[in-house]
């Protein structure tokens, strides 16, 4: 155990000890930091509304536009009134030109806009919109509903909420599909970094011969299992960096928004009506995403992504070492060998696609049962909610899984590990596993 | 010291080892030769306990061989020299040293030791890749030795060193094996083993063909050659002529009356003699003698 020991820190301090771990563990958050404030920043900038010119020869949208668009602000010509392009281009101010013809048997005929540099769909979205929208109402007044009823019609929106059966609380499917669908990839991500590294790590050590001199001094068992070791733990430090990484920001943006912070410390209101109040005392569009985060459990959450980081990660490791024991010095090799192992991975992934638009289907509980997809689905369903037998079983499975995982690759590993030359078929290394 | 009895080791193609059985005794110098495939490494692998024997036993200093039990007191150079190329070589030493069980103390006072000897101090905080061929050749066997191991196993430590690495390692062994280490080491360079070993095992095919202390086996081997250098032509004794190259002969005697004859005829003919001494065989005309017609090993599954 000792010895198992010194190799873990070996494994440890190497890697946490490169310049690579320090880029990846601290610049990159920083660097998505720095992407989200500049986009955040541009999106700001852009806010200057754009100015849509409306040469309506039809006569008949004129002054109608909605005018308390956020982003775009219009003026008209009047159908006397012919606006070349040059005439436009002329135009230091505006931005795009929307080219309306006459109506043809009192209908719309055609629309044309021009933008330097072509138009983007969100302009072309909110044209069409408007000019459906006045059309609309033309043509339902002049079916004989009067504007009252029209406004009655168009104001009508069914609000609909969603609540969990089982406590009362208002939950968001959109965000629990993001939460799902965010750790379970994140959970994929982890497990084919780390896994290729612990890979990696075993490939290194046959292809320089150390592997001959260690195992001289301990078994390879315990050789293999202090990398699986201590790059898990290189994993779990560099999760953790970035957890706290986050919290911090988290802390910041507290301080410096004060929207978030008012939405952070409203109180959770268990019946509806009294959480409507809430919601509606504070301000800001952020308070209804905040109080469905709020709202989850996030002990279960926490606890379940440690405990199937762990998991998905060393049952995916020890197969990970089992195959870098068997490859030469060829990188295609490792290739065509790691296929078997990634393979239930991306099955896990696309499991998890089926599982975020139903997360109690048949498929979906199978994927987060099965060990080898487990890690990847059961985070994906958590955020829904997962009877607890399930947890259960699944954890357990997993548990047993990996067990059984580490038992063969062990078996592999030990005479894969010294074995040079030719690449051993999937027959004999059958054979490996069934030697005792 | 160690005992090999009866081993066997079967890989999917072909049998590696066949039935060897040896001892070396403490503080020998024990040579495993053998041609390339013979299944040299394969014994050495078992006996450092790195893989298991299919059959047959191990005994080391009396009781069975076990590697949780014995790995510390066992040195251990494989042919194909590994060591960590990016890491350290100070922190590499300290961890492989660790790794045979010395405290970190220990460890780190036995590296300045080998290391001071070696004049290898300025090498602590380079890298193994920064190192030429020899050097890490070097390194590694310091490393081998770095935790006074009983019983040192090297397998062809001298390839790839340069006449005075190879010397100064040889020095080395020498020490060792003085202050009680057993050495044993494969090799298929005949006049190291001549010049070093005092004991050795032939084997091919693996199969052990010869074994036995190297003066005896050259004496079971001898032609009864004997080599003469005079200064004249030797005349009247063709019979026993079997080459010549100016005056000196190569001849061949089948007991002493037709040497001493050969002796008395030079003294009374008044032929200055400047040489006279019997040959024995190399070990490398030995090797291929046993090995010869034997051949190398083929694959038995065709």
């Amino acid at each position: 155990m000792n010895k198992t020991w010194l190799i873990i820190k070996r494994e440890y301090w190497t890697r946490v000890k490169k310049k690579s771990f320090l880029i990846t563990t601290i610049l990159l958050p920083v660097l998505v930091a720095c992407l989200i404030a500049l986009v955040t920043y541009l999106a700001a900038k852009s806010e200057q509304k754009q100015l849509i010119v409306i040469q309506d020869e039809s006569g008949f949208f004129i002054n109608k536009l909605d005018t308390t668009d956020e982003s775009y602000k219009t003026i008209y010509i009047l159908p006397n009134v012919k606006e070349s392009k040059k005439d436009f281009l002329k135009r230091k101010d505006a931005d795009i030109l929307v080219h309306i013809f006459p109506f043809k048997n009192n209908q719309p005929d055609s629309v044309i806009i021009y933008k330097e540099g072509g138009v983007s769909l969100s302009a072309k979205s909110f044209i069409s919109r408007e000019l459906d929208n006045i059309y609309q109402i033309k043509q339902m007044q002049d079916a004989g509903i009067n504007k009252i009823q029209i406004d009655s019609i168009n104001k009508s929106e069914i609000a609909i909420k969603s609540y969990d059966l089982e406590n009362n609380k208002e939950t968001s499917s959109e965000i629990a599909m993001a939460m799902g669908y965010g750790m379970g990839f994140l959970m994929y991500i982890i497990i084919f970094i780390y896994g290729a590294g612990v890979m990696r790590g075993v490939m290194e050590e046959k292809t320089n011969r150390i592997a001959e001199v260690i195992i001289s001094s301990v078994k390879p068992f315990q050789l293999m299992m202090g990398k699986i070791f201590g790059i898990g733990l290189v994993g779990l430090t560099q999760f953790i960096i970035w957890l706290s990484l986050m919290g911090f920001m988290f802390l910041i943006s507290q301080i410096v928004s004060p929207e978030i912070r008012e939405a952070m410390h409203s109180p959770i209101i268990q019946n509806p009506e009294m959480q409507e109040q809430a919601l509606q005392q504070v301000n800001g569009e952020f308070a209804p995403i905040i109080q469905t985060i709020l709202h989850q459990n996030w002990g279960l959450i926490i606890g379940a992504f440690l405990f199937y980081f762990l998991g998905g990660y060393f049952i995916y490791a020890a197969m990970f070492a089992a195959v870098g024991s068997l490859v030469n010095e060829d990188p295609q090799e490792a290739q065509q060998l790691t296929l078997p192992v990634s393979m239930p991975i991306i099955f896990g992934i696309i499991i998890l696609q089926a599982t975020i638009k139903d997360p109690n289907s048949p498929l979906a509980i199978f994927g987060s049962l099965f060990p080898l997809t487990s890690p990847i689905v059961m985070l994906g369903r958590i955020p829904y909610g997962v009877p607890t037998w399930q947890i259960i079983t699944s954890m357990l499975l997993l548990i047993g899984g990996f067990i059984l995982m580490t038992w063969i690759s062990a078996k592999i590993y030990r005479t894969g590990i010294l074995m040079y030359g030719k690449k051993p078929s999937w027959k004999e290394v059958i054979k490996w596993i069934r030697s005792s | 010291m160690l005992k090999l009895n009866h081993l066997v080791k079967t890989y999917a193609t072909q049998k590696a080892v066949d039935d060897i059985s040896f001892s070396v005794k403490k503080g020998c110098i024990f040579g495993l030769l053998g041609p390339n495939g013979a299944g040299k490494s394969s014994l050495l692998r078992m006996v450092t306990g790195i893989t298991l024997p299919d059959r047959g036993e191990i005994i080391f200093n009396n009781e069975p061989f076990l590697l949780t039990k014995h790995s510390e007191q066992i040195g251990y150079m494989p042919e194909e020299r590994g060591l960590y190329k990016k890491m350290k070589i100070g922190e590499q030493a300290l961890y492989l040293a660790q790794l045979k069980g010395l405290s970190k103390s220990e460890a780190q006072a036995k590296i300045n030791f080998w290391f001071n000897r070696l004049d290898m101090q300025s090498w602590v905080n380079k890298k193994v890749e920064d190192l030429s061929k020899g050097m890490s050749q070097k390194l590694q066997f310091v490393l081998t030795v770095v935790h006074d191991p009983k019983l040192l196993i090297l397998d062809e430590p001298f390839s790839g060193l340069d006449p005075l690495n190879s010397e100064i390692i040889k020095k080395e062994l020498f020490e060792l094996a003085k202050n009680g280490s057993t050495i044993i080491f494969s090799t298929h360079r005949m006049e190291q083993v001549e010049e070093i070993c005092e004991e050795i095992v032939l084997i091919n095919k693996g199969k052990s063909i010869l074994q036995g202390d190297v003066k005896s086996i050259k004496e079971q081997f001898k032609l009864n050659h004997f080599k003469l250098e005079i200064n004249d032509e030797l005349k009247g004794f063709d019979n026993h002529i079997i080459s010549k190259k100016g005056n000196e002969y190569i001849l061949h005697f089948n007991n002493h009356q037709d040497a001493n004859a050969v002796l008395n005829y030079c003294i009374h003919q008044q032929i200055k003699i400047i040489s006279f001494q019997e040959v024995l065989p190399s070990l490398n005309e030995i090797f291929i003698n046993q090995v010869e017609g034997s051949a190398a090993r083929q694959f038995t599954n065709n």
